[in-house]
């Protein structure tokens, strides 16, 4: 059989796989022990085994064209191997590289292929020390592996590329990609084992360089796409994606090492990609990340509901660094609230997301003052560092803090946030200013605060982050998924639908019940709410109902509605899901809506409710409550509590970014909303309010002054984001 | 299955040893290895690993193993009046991956602990456990060995079974 049909065997045997295990995946392993590689090879093709014939192997045997069927290539040379990668860059999939070789150091060669051809590397090693796994992730790698590697590992593996290169090349949904005809090819270098399968590895080089250049060219369409779009909001798009993507993989990455191992290793993914966008930003993201290594959802609850231009910018920064964030890991979606002035508040409010339990970091003051924010509206990231443990309690008080430092919009204490981060990766969602905190990634919660109401938040920021104990808020964790495209939401209930569900809630803000509103979400999110108010979902969900209704939605949200006090939040956590937080755009959006009063109290509460789980990040989502503020400058101050949101997601979460915001915002108002809710690895699903949508809709357009965050629901759009991982 | 062995033996000249027989020697020797810690989990995943299309997947890894293992040991012998830590440890850290890879836990161990010494700078124990990792694996490598030699005697079986 030529190489071709094998290769359409394959892919029929597969059938639709790729979805599912990506049989025709290559890779090439490098590993100066030849009994390792040859027992990796081994393995490896078993994994590929999977559905495939073994009639493939016999024919392997034989010297046939293994082309097809041999889908690993080995070598026990690192510059061998930058070689072949180089020559062939289609030609592989994934590349699984020992970390102690002669000739070169592991971790260079995953940054040298991380850089230059955006590969997902997977590191390995007997040396599972936690600071050499750092440094591994550090260095970009996808995952880290213990010698000896099991079967199962390796097949989870082909799990995180395909989704990488899934979102990569287009916001979810590339499948084809991924797909392409992966095909493995066995060569050894090493044994010097069958010449001829270099021969044949070319042919399958160009069959598969034929489907790589089809993914890449998807990818790059992707690419553009969405840079496009981002470029129109704020260019924090392009990055958002990625980071989405990245905090996807980080956050997929971090799910996976959740379990098997060490989250550092999908950081290391998430680094990869990240890397090679946003070097620097991303880095410093992606070092955050890896700090945070836990996935705690960051919460970033980026508010960014102030000002319009706010948002976007600080939506967009935010978010953009959320994305980043998240992709690093954890961002949290912020939200950038709209209404930026209560953003800011609700920013604070994010803070409260501390329950960041690792990383999640909320961002969400940041408000950078770069950031137009002008009027508030500066989304604070709140970065709620919270992992989970309530730290991002912390992240809260500074983030209140921030708030009231700038009385207005600027309560921005961006900075501050939360100081909590605790991994923060946190993006800080404030526009342009990058996380503001970066301390932890996490979220970066942009509360935009639009008025200053200022401490208002603070007191939210209790927002507790709540338990976020574990992943990702809420909202973003399991709605996360939910988001938008999320479907992720793994844990359903996180749904981190995050807020977007509140985002829906906008209309009804309070109600956020994300569960409810989400609709958006989905059912991912499932988030069941939680509380049923609670949008939080499922553990974290967050937040953020609408704040409209004071009492609303956030008593449900609330997570528990524990504080309800309006708070919002947000989904706790769900499971590392992030639970974007945003809430922020409670906060911001218009400006006071001074009916909304009772904002404050809610807005305090975003995030608290978090559920108390997990999420750590949960936190509030205060969203709404920076919509309500926003409408009600209430919530302004609210929202900046609000805001925090949720980063938290887990890093699952956040990667996805959720858009909560159209979907959840169903408003109009809404639109803000995008809460994206990156999902941050780290659990920080920024309310994936895409930054540009909050910017643009959601975030509760601080313009939308009148509109109100409640309306617009976006306050709790926002960021329920990262609740929806 | 008596009636194959019977034939088995009748029609195959050399060996007394029945097919089952040596099927049941080979598990014995295998389990002991675990249950001495000579071998570990890896080793089992080594076992699934070979099957009809990769026969000698055990024996090619086996012996690759014992080549390296025997090259690093060389070299760490060597100079052992100056030491290199540095250069030492990279070896017994590359031998500690390939056992572990190929499930030889006593080796794995002892390796580990070489590496202690060799981070401590500590001559004496670095010869020490030189000779420990030494004798482990001289002892596992002696089993290898009848592992190896049992394992093609029942290939033999099989394939004059078939035939």
């Amino acid at each position: 059989m030529t190489v071709e049909e094998r290769k359409g065997h394959l892919m029929r045997e597969e059938g639709g796989q790729n979805d599912q295990f990506p049989v025709g995946m290559r890779v090439l392993a490098v590993d100066d022990d030849p009994t390792c590689l040859r027992v990796l090879e081994a393995l490896l093709l078993r994994c590929r085994y999977h559905g495939a014939k073994a009639e493939s192997f016999d024919l392997l045997k034989e010297g046939f064209n293994v082309d097809h069927f041999v889908p690993v290539t080995t070598t026990n040379q690192a510059t061998v191997a930058l070689k072949l990668l180089r020559e062939n860059r289609d030609k592989f999939d994934l590349v699984i590289s020992d970390v102690h070789m002669p000739d070169m150091d592991g971790f260079k060669l995953l940054e040298l292929v991380g850089l230059e051809m955006d590969l997902p590397v997977i590191m390995l090693s007997v040396n599972g020390e936690t600071k050499t796994v750092m440094k591994g992730i550090a260095h970009g790698a996808c995952d880290y592996l213990l010698k000896p590697v099991r079967v199962e590992e390796l097949k989870n593996i082909w799990q995180h590329v395909v989704r990488r290169r899934k979102f990569s090349h287009k916001d979810y949904s590339n499948f084809d990609n991924g797909e392409e005809s992966e095909r493995h090819q066995i060569v050894s270098s090493e044994g010097g084992q069958d010449l001829n399968i270099s021969g044949s590895t070319n042919q399958n080089g160009k069959l598969s360089r034929k489907r790589k250049d089809q993914n890449e060219e998807d990818e790059d369409d992707c690419e553009e796409n969405v840079q496009e779009n981002e470029d129109l909001t704020t260019q924090k798009k392009p990055r958002v994606v990625w980071s989405i993507d990245l905090h996807r993989k980080f956050v997929a990455a971090v799910n996976q090492l959740g379990i098997d191992k060490a989250v550092p290793k999908r950081i290391l993914e998430l680094m990869n990609v990240e890397r090679l966008t946003r070097e620097n930003k991303y880095r410093l993201y992606l070092k955050r990340l890896s700090t945070v290594a836990s996935q705690q959802a960051n919460m970033v609850a980026t508010f960014g509901g102030s000002d319009p231009s706010y948002l976007h910018m600080s939506s967009l920064d935010g978010f953009g660094s959320l994305h980043v964030l998240a992709a690093s890991g954890h961002l949290p979606a912020l939200t950038s609230l709209q209404s930026s002035k209560v953003l800011d508040r609700a920013i604070t409010g994010g803070l409260g997301n501390h329950g960041f339990t690792s990383s999640r970091i909320v961002q969400v003051g940041h408000n950078n003052t770069s950031t137009p924010c002008n009027d508030l509206n500066r989304f604070q990231h709140i970065n709620l560092p919270g992992n989970q443990h309530g730290s991002l309690l912390q992240g809260i008080p500074t983030s209140l803090e921030l708030e009231q430092l700038q009385p207005r919009r600027i309560q921005e204490a961006n900075s501050h946030f939360p100081g909590g981060f605790s991994d923060n990766k946190l993006a800080t969602a404030t526009p342009g200013s990058s996380f503001v905190n970066g301390t932890n990634s996490s979220f970066i919660s942009q509360t935009l605060r639009q008025q200053a109401h200022p401490r208002r938040f603070i007191n939210h920021s209790s927002i507790r982050a709540t338990p976020i104990s574990t992943h990702p808020f809420h909202v973003g964790s399991e709605c996360s998924s939910h988001f938008p495209d999320l479907g992720r939401c793994k844990d359903t209930r996180k749904c981190a639908v995050p807020l977007t569900a509140y985002a829906t809630n906008t209309s009804s803000m309070g109600s956020f019940t994300t569960d409810d509103e989400c609709p958006k979400f989905k059912d991912n999110l499932t988030i069941s709410q939680r509380d049923t108010n609670i949008p939080t979902i499922s553990s974290t969900s967050f937040m953020a109902a609408p704040p409209r209704d004071p009492s609303i939605g956030r008593d449900r949200q609330c997570q528990a509605n524990s504080s309800i006090g309006r708070t919002m939040l947000l989904p706790t956590t769900m499971d590392r899901e992030m639970k974007f937080v945003n809430f922020s755009s409670a906060g911001n959006s218009k400006e006071r809506l001074e009916p909304k009063d009772i904002y404050i109290d809610e807005n305090d509460i975003t995030i608290s409710s978090f559920s108390s789980s997990t999420m750590s990040n949960n936190f509030m989502i205060d969203p709404f409550s920076g919509n309500q503020m926003m409408n009600n400058s209430h919530y302004n101050k609210r929202m900046d509590k609000s805001i925090i949101s949720l980063t938290t997601a887990s890093s699952s979460i956040l990667q996805e970014n959720f858009k909560i915001d159209d979907s959840t915002v169903d408003d109009p108002q809404k639109d803000t909303y995008d809460l994206e809710i990156t999902k941050l690895q780290g659990g920080i699903v920024i309310g994936g309010c895409n930054l540009d949508d909050l910017v643009n809709s959601s975030m509760i357009k601080p313009e939308r002054d009148e509109i109100s965050l409640m309306d617009s629901d976006t306050g709790c759009d926002f960021y329920p984001l990262g609740a929806c991982m | 299955m008596l009636p194959l062995c019977s034939r088995v033996l009748l029609s195959h000249p050399f060996s007394p040893m029945s097919l089952m027989a040596l099927r049941e020697q080979l598990n014995m020797l295998v389990n002991s290895m675990y249950i001495e810690g000579l071998l570990d989990q890896q080793f089992q995943q080594l076992q699934m690993l070979q099957d009809a299309s990769s026969p000698g997947f055990v024996a090619e890894v086996i012996n690759l193993f014992c080549e390296d293992a025997e090259r690093i040991l060389t070299e760490l012998t060597k100079d052992q009046a100056v030491v290199d830590f540095q250069k030492v440890d990279a070896y017994v850290h590359q031998l500690k991956g390939s056992s572990s890879s190929v499930g030889a836990q006593n080796v794995k161990l002892a390796c580990i602990q070489f590496r202690q010494f060799c981070e401590e700078n500590n001559k004496d124990g670095c010869l020490n456990a030189l000779n420990v990792v030494k004798h482990h694996y001289y002892l596992l490598r002696n089993k290898f060995d009848t592992m190896l030699q049992l394992e093609q005697r029942i290939q033999a079986y099989d394939s004059k079974q078939q035939n």
